[in-house]
């Protein structure tokens, strides 16, 4: 039997060769491209022009801003589908595709979707002028109103995205045995209280990989963005994706990808910090 | 009994929050184009019309953005099942030293974003030659698909019972032969489930796609170079186009969905 015990190497290597190529090697060049100038001498060129460009502050705050606002909202609509799934019997599969057809779908589709939604001759203004509140057409997607733009974009990340933080959280309910709640509901504890009490603490792990995915997404929201509103919302992805298409400029685009994994890291950390499983409460 | 009313209640809503945007833009896309720059627009289509889809498929470089699309997806699919299927087979079936390294350096590559790794490819796929190729922008695409097919291919070869294998080894077979003849029939429906999940991956993908090419779009990369100077019609019905192949793959794929992310978790 020895001389099979490198046959599980043989075949990992190609997929940890090919990681190399297309995740090790594409970071380091990253990082390298923020850093050095033309010259190929080092220089913070890059970062400095990113930072006094006139779009770099909107873009950290839009993008950190959806992200505070997206993400809470996609884990606690999530959280409810998935304990409204266990309320429910009859149709419960019918329910399940239905309510995870959006992770199927892109982030531009889904934007050129609630586009339908929000543009001027949209079914939004139609609603309005039905009920009464406008006459005319109003415009929701220009720069002069970035809180509906920002709504808008909200409303269509929250519809997309929500599906994959309830199957991860479906899937982590799954993994909880049953005995657990039942012996809450002998000892008299309400469905509320079992809940708090027995289903959340343990379904934490399902809950971090959730936030933290949701989060690192949501830091790099792109295609809902610009099918929306253009660059009438400026977001960091977007200007990276100006920067090296428009500007024509990968040091400076480089620069802000690599401000987005910075980000990320610090997000990531910080998620796995506060959620600590406690070992004492285990006890 | 109320509680049940309740229940259903909200489930039809949330059911009614999915599909009602569906609902609209395939209205817009079947319609003509009075009706999509009609106001006020009812909520119930006006009349039934092709012109907005044919328009669609009219313009010049839509039919070939789709033939790159099909071409990317179906490269990323067979680069991801053959680079991840023999990945998780090694997780499924071996003990060995590096197993856990190798699950956190698959689990980290999620956590990366797009915008890092896209940019310096498309730097250096210029000096590569696969800058503007359909292979280029797959190779990025099966980076996204990979640490997915290699976690549910492990999860799947973890479900079909090793005694199978061993009895067929003991009956002659080569290690090959047993996998050929025993496993793969058992792994064929997860592992279409697996190429299906990496085809989707690579058809929504729009950013990679966009800063990769150049003439050779794949449909998400037109759509989104064009958006801003393109008719409400286009925009409808090529944002229709890229929905209908979620809703079918999605129906396909429903009962892995929980497997995949449930071994995620661990």
């Amino acid at each position: 039997m020895r001389s099979e015990r490198y046959i599980p190497y043989v075949l990992i290597l190609p997929s940890v060769l090919f990681l190399l190529f297309l995740f090790a090697w594409p970071l380091v060049e990253a990082l390298l491209l923020s850093v050095r100038g033309g010259d190929g001498r080092w220089t913070l060129e890059h970062f400095q022009r990113m930072a006094s460009d006139l779009y770099f502050k909107d873009a950290v705050r839009y993008t950190v801003l959806l992200t505070v606002v997206m993400v809470p909202l996609q884990v606690v609509l999530a959280l409810c589908m998935a304990m409204l799934l266990g309320g429910i019997n009859r149709g419960r599969d019918l329910f399940l595709y239905v309510w995870t057809i959006p992770l199927g779908i892109s982030d531009l589709a889904a934007g050129i979707a609630w586009l339908a939604i929000f543009t001027e001759r949209g079914y939004l203004n139609s609603f309005l002028q039905a009920v009464g509140v406008i006459q005319e057409p109003r415009l929701w997607l220009s720069y002069e109103t970035p809180a509906m733009l920002f709504l808008a974009v909200v409303a269509a990340e929250v519809w997309r995205a929500t599906a994959i933080v309830f199957v991860i959280l479906v899937a982590g309910l799954q993994l909880i045995p049953k005995e657990y709640g039942e012996a809450a509901e002998v000892f008299g504890a309400t469905p509320w209280r079992r809940f708090w009490r027995v289903t959340l603490p343990l379904l934490m792990p399902s809950l971090q990989v959730a936030l933290i995915l949701r989060t690192i997404l949501a830091l790099e929201v792109f295609a809902v963005v610009v099918a929306l509103g253009g660059r009438n919302l400026p977001v960091l992805a977007g200007e990276a994706y100006f920067w090296y298409n428009a500007y024509q400029s990968p040091g400076v685009a480089a620069a802000y990808s690599v401000l987005i994994l910075g980000i990320s890291v610090v997000a990531t950390l910080v998620y796995l910090r506060l959620m600590r499983p406690k070992q004492e409460a285990a006890a | 009994m109320n509680a049940r009313l309740v229940y259903l209640t909200l489930a039809v809503l949330l059911a009614l929050w999915v599909l009602v945007p569906i609902f609209l833009i395939a209205t817009l896309a079947f319609s003509d184009r009075a009706s999509v720059f009609a106001w006020p627009k009812g909520i119930l289509p006006q009349q039934f019309s092709l012109e907005t889809i044919s328009f669609f498929f009219g313009v010049e470089g839509v039919g070939k953005a789709i033939r790159n699309s099909f071409l990317v997806a179906g490269l990323t699919l067979v680069l991801a099942v053959l680079l991840g299927a023999p990945a998780g087979y090694a997780l499924a079936r071996y003990r060995f030293a590096g197993a856990d390294a190798y699950r956190v350096l698959i689990l980290m590559t999620r956590a990366f974003p797009l915008a890092i790794l896209a940019i310096p490819l498309a730097v250096r796929f210029i000096n590569l030659g696969l800058y503007d190729t359909a292979l280029g922008v797959a190779l990025v695409h099966t980076a996204l698909a990979l640490p997915f097919a290699v976690l549910v291919t492990s999860s799947l070869f973890l479900g079909i019972p090793k005694e199978l294998e061993e009895a067929a080894w003991t009956l002659g077979c080569t290690r090959v032969q047993a996998f050929l003849k025993v496993v793969l029939p058992l792994a064929l429906p997860g592992l279409a489930a697996t190429a299906i999940f990496a085809f989707v991956i690579s058809w929504n993908e729009v950013f990679a796609a966009t800063l990769l090419t150049l003439r050779e779009r794949t449909l998400p990369a037109f759509l989104l170079t064009a958006l801003n100077d393109s008719p409400l019609p286009f925009r409808f019905a090529g944002g229709f186009f890229l929905i209908v192949p979620a809703l079918v793959f999605i129906f396909v794929i429903r009962r892995y969905l929980f497997t995949l992310w449930g071994i995620a978790n661990r």
